[in-house]
């Protein structure tokens, strides 16, 4: 988003909150070319699908059957149908030496500017990811034309502060984070794992002065609930649009560019940042752990 | 039992819950192809719960409710069958069981209770698969967390079902969620009992009560506390490794029979899809 004093247009941001067939790869492509058609007749700028939108999420030994390379033409095919509109999607990606990402693309104007690969692959609790895909190793910002400088995470990327804190040192004017968060705690009003997002999610807009975008599905998946709740915050924190809980719905977020510029004269927060003491400070505590690591030690009595 | 557990709050959002349960029966179900469900209804809160939900999420018409009774079973187990039958408008059959079970134990007449009660279960659990093909459904599973963590239940019997919605919820939780979901005022207040045999109940055939049972098990299995952390919160030790062992001893019961691996691929070990594959 062009930080323009002008008046500029508002930007319309699709979260294309669906419930993929798990494993079904040609009944979800042809799923993804029906919400790319609505989106674009609702003037969408940007159209976000979730994480492993292309395949379902509890792919386990399915991984290297739904896989496919970032440039494959059926994700082609996807991007021609978006037209003038920009694409995020989630996808299992083939890549070299026979390695499956679990990987977010991006497309403008018929071409693919780039491919973020999960870095940070839950293998705790209800979660086996890192038995089936390889890290991704980059965490990197990239320049949309429409809609200015974007960073890309996915799911468990967006719990790390340190991507958070990278995307901030990458000065981006859109966050996205593309989920497929299981709900978990039913005590409270709301599920509690997306008050959690919801939380993170606006303190990072507000940290990083930039639109945070969290596109989770719906749908179960082996007992599994995806809750959905897709959300947009504008870069003051506030909710800009939320999409139902549970339901699969296409929520239009609108932006407003000017408010970015706004938010940076408020709270210039990335300006002030000091990129070299954190670099410093990392650098320190990390010696400090080798030298921990290699010191002799007791046995405790 | 001198057991003093912390107050632990076990409190669930009723409405919300049961959205999440509603859905989750109807898209499990009708994934596979299905529009239908069975459940073998006995009076009890967790079988009533199931019921409930599964109305609201395909319809009455949808729901077969199953009534099996047993020569002992109480007057008190068929009353309030009938009346959630009646309340929800189910279609429904009764196939009681004596037939069957006495017929099979008149040749070992020296059976135990408990022989005998697992049977009860396990006949049980056949009609229901059977009437599930009858009536193009799918069997519903009526476990919860407190029974299927301490293993209270007939492994293949009870235990046995297509998809179980309250399989996460605590038996104390399921009392609020009923009164949630409109159960009659009698299944919410009676003490918890298989009723597997005359006077039966979960607490005295158990030991405990299922509201200090869930507490310990709350604290230990969703909230990880350690054994240390328990007693210094006022649990006293052997309720603590009574129920730390039934939890160990019953596992088996919560898993597929284990299978001897000999090839680099082996059904639930290494071959890895989860249920809904493919839809």
């Amino acid at each position: 988003m062009p930080h323009t004093t002008a008046p500029a247009r508002q930007l319309r941001v699709a979260l294309a909150q669906l419930a993929p067939r798990l494993g079904d790869l040609s009944r979800n492509l042809g799923t993804h070319l029906e919400w790319i058609d609505r989106a674009r007749q609702q003037d969408a700028d940007l159209i976000v699908f979730p994480e492993l939108s292309l395949t379902g999420y509890f792919l386990r030994d399915m991984v290297p059957d739904v896989a496919l390379a970032a440039t494959d033409p059926r994700i082609g095919q996807l991007v021609q149908r978006a037209g003038a509109a920009d694409l995020a999607l989630g996808f299992v990606e083939l890549a070299a030496g026979q390695r499956y990402y679990n990987s977010a693309l991006y497309a403008s104007a018929g071409q693919l500017l780039h491919v973020h690969r999960k870095v940070y692959l839950p293998t705790y609790g209800l979660f086996d990811e890192q038995r089936y895909f390889a890290a991704g190793h980059r965490i990197q910002a990239f320049d949309a034309p429409a809609l200015g400088r974007v960073g890309l995470l996915v799911c468990e990327d967006f719990w790390h502060l340190s991507a958070a804190t990278i995307l901030q040192a990458e000065e981006v004017d859109l966050l996205i984070c593309i989920a497929n968060s299981p709900g978990r705690g039913v005590q409270g009003p709301r599920i509690k794992t997306s008050d959690v997002y919801g939380h993170v999610a606006r303190t990072y807009a507000l940290l990083l002065g930039a639109v945070v975008l969290v596109v989770n599905r719906v749908g179960f998946e082996d007992g599994l609930c995806f809750w959905g709740g897709s959300l947009a915050v504008g870069p003051d924190g506030e909710l800009l649009a939320e999409a139902a809980q549970l339901d699969e719905s296409l929520t239009i977020a609108c932006l407003d560019p000017a408010e970015l510029r706004r938010q940076r004269i408020i709270t210039p927060l990335g300006r002030d940042e000091r990129l070299l003491l954190t670099i410093e400070e990392l650098q320190r505590i990390k010696r400090r752990s080798y030298e921990h690591e290699a010191a002799p030690r007791r046995f405790d009595d | 039992m001198n057991t003093k557990p912390p107050p632990v709050d076990l409190t669930i959002n009723c409405p919300l819950v049961a959205e999440i349960l509603t859905r989750f029966i109807r898209c499990e179900i009708q994934r596979t192809g299905f529009q239908r469900a069975v459940v073998g209804l006995s009076g009890g809160i967790d079988s009533s719960v199931t019921t409930y939900l599964a109305v609201r999420a395909l319809g009455a018409e949808n729901v077969l409710a199953v009534t099996m009774p047993y020569t002992t079973s109480s007057q008190a187990t068929r009353d309030d069958s009938r009346l959630v039958i009646e309340q929800l408008g189910l279609p429904t059959i009764d196939a009681p069981i004596s037939g069957q079970v006495d017929a099979y134990y008149d040749q070992f007449p020296e059976a135990s209770q408990m022989r005998r009660a697992n049977m009860c279960a396990r006949q049980r659990m056949t009609i229901l698969y059977d009437q599930s093909v009858a009536f193009e459904g799918l069997v519903l599973g009526t476990s919860n967390k407190s029974e299927l963590l301490l293993g209270y239940g007939t492994q293949f019997g009870d235990m046995a079902s297509a998809i179980n919605p309250i399989g996460d919820l605590y038996k104390t939780q399921l009392y609020p969620l009923g009164r949630h979901l409109g159960l009659p005022e009698s299944i919410l207040h009676k003490q918890p009992t298989g009723d597997l045999w005359v006077g039966q109940t979960d607490e005295s055939e158990l030991g405990f009560s299922y509201a200090t049972a869930d507490a310990l098990l709350y604290l230990l299995v969703d909230r990880r506390w350690s054994k240390t952390e328990l007693l210094a919160a006022g649990f006293d030790p052997s309720f603590v490794d009574r129920i730390t062992e039934r939890v160990r001893r019953n596992h088996y019961k919560r898993r597929l029979p284990i299978i001897a691996k000999l090839s680099h691929r082996t059904v639930d070990r290494d071959f890895r899809y989860a249920r809904d594959w493919g839809t």
